[in-house]
């Protein structure tokens, strides 16, 4: 298995350094003067040319490239010009935020999704297979923003069940914590539970076909355990694979769900990020995610080749 | 030999079954989709009311009366008011040009770059493959959303631009795509036989790659059109897309977001918009996935 991840880090190394010249090139896409942009409302001669000086913007755009990387691999990526915070620190005190948020959501996704999947396969062609579809399909359509706006509207609203905003971390009250956090990670996790039942669906149809689900049943297995037992858990593999590459489809729609529900994290710190002209901290987030998806990319296919036996001896 | 005369004698033979045009192959399969109809009726509704927009008698979507300020649906106002007495079904009706424009807008800018760029990667092979998947892989790996809003933040806030940041975060779709398409297909007899007669390389490109390759990629545009408007309506809703007082979607339920106790209307019908658009582009894609696929029958 260790040559295997080795193998997969090695060929994970040019796709990182692309996505390092991307997130440094993004800074170019700046209209006018960058410093102009990157000192935002200090216009100070001073302070551009510290700034000019800092970014070393008159080297040559490959020397720029070179000190700013060799900044990155050090974890130093930059300072915020809002709140003049080091953007590595930042970002790490935003995490642990939306972690909650996409753990709380992938046990609503796999909750909602898994079993739906499972019962449109063995039902395939019922109408409650064709309703599946359409929530799955409704799921994806949805605007999570929407969704979250009206549950706002029903559950705090109208029915005054659980709080829209005033979220608290889970080290200082964790019943709160989670109370604040069951909206958003219920809107989250809907549209990945759409995905997820597509996915268990067709993994279900493909392995309820096999010999040994038919060799199964031959034998009098009831069919609750020749679901259960023997075609579930082959189906599953292909599904936790797939739950480890939505991470970037749950840290994008956290941009939003954290913006609706007010939850101070990662997606509302790109946000603010991104209002407060705070180039840096933009970097630090596109990069940070990007490297964050491969890893989950190299953990799914370590999972796979784990499950799947025919896998793990190739 | 006339084609007739070879239609004739094909058909003569009993155990050669002649198969009717691709093309209505598909729309008789289609046909027998109506998930399938029920998106491209609810596509067509959405686009008719989008292009007649500046012909239909509804107020001006800019146009503000103090005096109808937040009123709910009514006889003279059917989707009612919004904060500064706008009607509601005239910016609905304006606001589906700017959903639907960004939508096709952004998937027509990733199709345009993305599929000479996957056609060149899979035809060439060599450095050219290497350094356009290594790009498009590193471009792949940034969540589609988060590279949008990178985009839109350095180029600025405007619709324009959040058609080209979504089209740029788009285009890796679409490379892949067309390069796993072109390996597939350039390995083919009659591309094969068209480069032993000595047609030259952007013939062969031109004339026999793209058309075999163009079904996969229209089936992915249909649906990347879905996923676009989703995203313009999230940019708009961050406000990173179409400024105000201009009508759209996303920027509609961004407003409606402060009036949810006083207004909860304002808030409904940008979402169902935005929901039934999205719902018939998929639906249709989904249908158009199935009868152009082979092995359905």
């Amino acid at each position: 298995m260790l040559p295997f991840i080795g193998r997969r880090l090695l060929i994970a190394i040019p796709t990182i350094l692309m996505i390092s010249v991307f997130v440094f090139l993004l800074q170019k896409l700046l209209p006018g003067d960058p410093v102009l942009a990157l000192a935002g409302e200090d216009r100070n001669p001073e302070t551009l040319a510290t700034l000019r000086e800092l970014y070393r913007l008159d080297d040559p755009l490959i020397v720029q490239y070179f000190h700013w990387m060799l900044n990155v691999l050090q974890g130093d990526l930059g300072m915020s010009l809002r709140t003049n915070q080091p953007v590595t620190s930042l970002i790490m005190e935003k995490l642990p935020v939306t972690f909650q948020l996409a753990v709380m959501a992938l046990i609503f996704a796999v909750g909602i999704g898994v079993p739906m999947g499972i019962l449109s396969a063995v039902k395939k062609g019922s109408w409650l297979d064709y309703i599946a579809n359409f929530v799955a399909l409704s799921g994806l359509s949805i605007p999570n923003f929407w969704l979250g706006i009206l549950l706002i509207l029903l559950v705090s609203v109208n029915l005054g069940w659980l709080p829209a905003s005033g979220y608290r971390a889970f080290s200082v009250d964790p019943v709160r914590s989670i109370e604040t956090m069951l909206m958003p990670a219920f809107v989250l996790g809907t549209a990945l539970a759409a995905t997820l039942m597509r996915h268990t669906r067709s993994a279900m149809l493909t392995v309820l076909k096999s010999d040994y689900v038919r060799t199964a049943r031959a034998k009098g297995l009831r069919e609750r355990a020749v679901i259960l037992k023997h075609a579930l858990r082959n189906a599953l593999v292909p599904v936790v694979t797939v739950s480890a590459l939505l991470f970037g489809e749950l840290l994008a729609g956290a941009v939003l769900t954290e913006q609706i529900f007010t939850i101070p994290g990662f997606g509302k710190l790109v946000v603010d990020a991104v209002f407060n002209r705070d180039y840096a901290v933009v970097q630090g987030i596109v990069l940070v995610t990007s490297v964050g998806f491969i890893f989950m990319n190299l953990l799914a296919d370590t999972a796979y080749k784990i499950l799947n036996p025919r896998m793990r001896d190739s | 030999m006339s084609v007739a005369v070879q239609e004739r004698r094909i058909t003569e033979h009993p155990s050669i079954e002649v198969l009717p045009p691709r093309r209505s192959r598909v729309w008789s399969k289609l046909r027998r989709r109506p998930a399938a109809l029920f998106g491209a009726v609810l596509v067509g509704v959405f686009v008719l009311l989008a292009v007649l927009a500046p012909i239909l008698p509804i107020p001006d979507p800019a146009a503000t009366s103090w005096t109808s300020i937040r009123l709910p649906p009514s006889s003279e106002h059917w989707l009612g008011t919004d904060q500064n007495g706008r009607d509601l079904l005239s910016r609905m009706i304006w606001g589906a040009q700017a959903s639907l424009l960004a939508g096709v807008v952004s998937v027509m800018i990733a199709v345009l770059i993305g599929v000479p760029l996957g056609v060149f990667a899979g035809w060439f092979g060599g450095w050219t493959d290497a350094t356009i998947s290594r790009m498009t892989e590193a471009l792949l790996a940034v969540p589609f959303l988060i590279l949008a809003i990178a985009f839109a933040a350095f180029l600025g806030p405007s619709l324009t631009n959040a058609m080209i940041a979504i089209g740029l975060s788009a285009t890796p779709i679409f490379i892949r795509l067309a390069r796993g398409q072109t390996l597939a297909v350039k390995t083919e007899d009659y591309v094969e036989s068209a480069h032993a007669a000595g047609v030259g390389q952007v013939a062969i490109l031109w004339r026999y790659i793209l058309p075999n390759i163009a079904p996969p990629i229209i089936v992915q545009a249909t649906l990347t059109i879905a996923t676009a408007i989703i995203a313009e309506a999230s940019l708009s809703f961050l406000g990173l897309g179409q400024q105000p007082p201009a009508p759209s979607w996303g920027a509609m339920l961004n407003t409606a977001k402060n009036f949810m106790e006083q207004a909860p209307w304002m808030a409904m019908w940008p979402g169902l918009g935005i929901f039934l658009v999205v719902l018939g582009f998929n639906l249709f894609g989904d249908g158009l996935r199935d009868a152009l696929d082979p092995r359905e029958a």
